[in-house]
């Protein structure tokens, strides 16, 4: 089930970068028309798209599921917050903080997963452990507030102080829209590059990958860290924009679960996946919660909510971004997953125990 | 002697969580799908033993094989209509699936249940046993009984039973059972539906000991994660030695520390397994 080799090498139709300036701009011109709600929605979508594009280059690209990132929001949203109430440092600064532990936490867990061989379904089942333990230790951690929430003062939405990221809504929206595209430049410079090669290979068939001479260990070390500290960034947001944070939902399982959400349905391992799957889940939830509302039924919205997911995920096994792609001429290289694992393939990987013991 | 108490539910608790997990475990080792809604089918079978013993005032262990046979039939449904068309596709396929079912069964049980805890009030609730000092609730070891005996069923099945021993087959060699002529979807809707009997009948035993709301279901689901792995999936000792594992960690945790931070101590033990046994305490070597 391997796309044909060419298909890699493909060149890009002319009309997709018509398609991505004509996105752009109307992103940057959104503020001018659109009202308060459609304006905090529009941040919710920004917020989900790049949170899945920073996922996705793990399992998307390096084929590493991780279902522990909030974690990584928790990190970026603490270390900086923490720093601003107690001493307050701009976030800027307490971003380079938060990034930096992040990342050394993503390389910890990855390095002592990737040494002692726990893959597949393993791993990602440590990356949760490691992000609930995390959740509980915070509970009671005194000095980010421990269970009772870590508050920043009300910011005044007059006047921007982008230093300190105290403004209105739409200055979030601008920084989290470069934030989207920086990292869309990112994910295309990484896939065009010798690692985005060497990730692809180690997600397609990570045996073959190290018979090539492929340095596997360091090549996912440098997907988890990465990610790790791109995740960061939106935690550092998330607590600027939102000004409250507990344990109890920043750490959720519930959050590192949404988050990956839109690079699944948008397309895996796609670039403009995520972002189109970001439009969709916050626009469906949005949707649905508007709509049931009126009926008053709790859990009606989430019932349904699971049903669309349900009936996408039998429907487009690869995501919605490759078929629209391909549908409108876009092209939708570089390829996705496999969305079979070859029976060979399965056999071997039997829940990926690992082969030597260490 | 109040320590020896603490022990004695931690291990009894955990006898209940051990017979949760080998659903969970059961299904793992023979379809190799990992079933991201195990808690919400816990929570299911509890609500179902809740409206029987609401409706018709039945006692929660004799609703438990009721509750062990629908959930039984509503696995097998699930496996045979919905599940087995993702056997041979990637992990987080799998995971969405399992997500989205996992959403649906919450919201329809908010829907049908409300968010309020419910229990049941039994007229042996605060009956205890005393041994030579040692108390040991009533309900306690009749909910660990009730595991026990579940235990001893699924073993016995697999040991003897004719369609056991076919699933073992399977299990040990996809290719083979298949080569020899068994009918593999049908036997996978079997296991499935036998894993959703075990945690059915665990989440009846469990509302013997806990009060009930549709929110659990996320605890119970990564509970069960820690227990199987703790104890090595596949393996139906591993989930027993595991669960009573768990219940003692949890029990001495909550008693020496913080109740609140019990599951901390069960993650570090998680943690600590992955990398040091990654194939759990009782799992085989791969």
């Amino acid at each position: 089930m391997r796309a044909p080799f060419s298909s890699l090498f493909a060149g890009r139709p002319r009309r997709a970068p018509a398609a991505l300036a004509l996105f752009v701009a109307a992103m940057a011109a959104m503020p001018l028309v659109a009202g308060d709600y459609l304006l905090s929605v529009l941040i919710l979508v920004l917020f989900a798209a790049y949170l899945a594009q920073a996922w996705n280059i793990m399992m998307g690209f390096a084929g590493l599921l991780s279902i522990g990132h909030a974690l990584y929001i928790g990190i970026g949203a603490y270390a900086s917050a923490a720093l601003f109430v107690h001493y307050g440092t701009s976030p800027w600064i307490g971003m380079l903080a938060g990034v930096t532990i992040a990342a050394l936490a993503g390389a910890a867990i990855g390095a002592l997963s990737f040494r002692f061989k726990v893959g597949g379904v393993y791993f990602a089942l440590l990356t949760i452990a490691f992000a609930e333990f995390t959740r509980i230790l915070a509970d009671h951690f005194g000095w980010i507030g421990a269970s009772s929430g870590l508050f920043l003062p009300v910011a005044n939405r007059a006047t921007s102080d982008v230093w300190h990221l105290r403004g209105a809504p739409v200055m979030f929206y601008y920084l989290l829209l470069a934030a989207v595209l920086a990292l869309l430049a990112l994910g295309r410079l990484l896939l065009g590059r010798r690692i985005g090669y060497y990730w692809q290979a180690i997600r397609e068939d990570e045996e073959a990958a190290k018979a090539l001479g492929i340095d596997v260990f360091r090549c996912k070390l440098a997907a988890v860290t990465l990610s790790a500290g791109l995740t960061a960034v939106a935690g550092v947001f998330h607590a600027f924009y939102y000004n409250n944070l507990y344990p109890e939902t920043i750490f959720a399982i519930g959050r590192s679960v949404e988050l990956m959400l839109p690079a699944i349905i948008g397309g895996l391992g796609t670039l403009f996946g995520p972002i189109l799957g970001a439009f969709l889940l916050t626009g469906l939830s949005e949707a649905l919660t508007n709509a049931t509302a009126d009926w008053g039924i709790d859990g009606l919205k989430q019932l349904l909510y699971g049903l669309v997911l349900a009936i996408v995920v039998v429907l487009r096994p690869d995501g919605i971004w490759p078929w629209i792609a391909a549908r409108l001429g876009l092209g939708a290289a570089p390829h996705p997953p496999a969305s079979r694992v070859p029976p060979s393939a399965r056999e071997r990987s039997e829940g990926a125990l690992p082969q030597g013991q260490p | 002697m109040l320590l020896a108490n603490i022990l004695v539910a931690g291990l009894l608790t955990g006898a209940v969580y051990a017979l949760m997990a080998l659903g969970l475990s059961v299904i793992f080792g023979v379809i190799r799908i990992v079933n991201f809604a195990h808690g919400e089918m816990m929570v299911l079978g509890m609500f179902g033993a809740w409206a029987l013993n609401r409706f018709l005032h039945l006692d929660p262990l004799w609703a438990m094989p009721l509750v062990a046979a629908a959930l039984f039939l509503a696995g097998y449904a699930l496996q045979r209509g919905l599940i087995n068309r993702f056997v041979a596709r990637p992990e987080h396929m799998q995971f969405l699936l399992m997500l989205a079912i996992a959403i649906m069964l919450t919201s329809a049980m908010l829907m049908g249940f409300g968010p309020d805890a419910r229990n049941v009030q039994l007229d042996y609730a605060f009956d205890s046993y005393d041994l030579g000092g040692l108390l040991v609730d009533k309900v306690r070891v009749l909910a660990a009984g009730g595991a026990v005996a579940g235990a001893a069923l699924l073993w016995a099945f697999f040991r003897f039973a004719r369609t056991g021993k076919a699933i073992r087959a399977c299990a040990d060699n996809y290719l083979g059972a298949q080569v020899v002529g068994l009918d593999v979807k049908r036997l996978y809707a079997i296991t499935f539906g036998i894993g959703a009997a075990c945690v059915g009948a665990a989440g009846s035993l469990m509302l013997l000991l806990v009060d009930v709301h549709p929110y659990l279901a996320t605890d119970y689901t990564l509970l069960a994660f820690i227990i199987v792995i703790v104890g090595g999936l596949g393996s139906l000792g591993g989930a027993l030695l595991g669960g009573l594992l768990i219940g003692l960690s949890e029990a001495l945790s909550g008693f020496f520390i913080d109740p609140s931070m019990k599951s901390m101590f069960s993650y570090g033990l998680l943690i600590l397994v992955l990398l040091v046994r990654p194939q759990g305490l009782l799992g085989r070597r791969l």
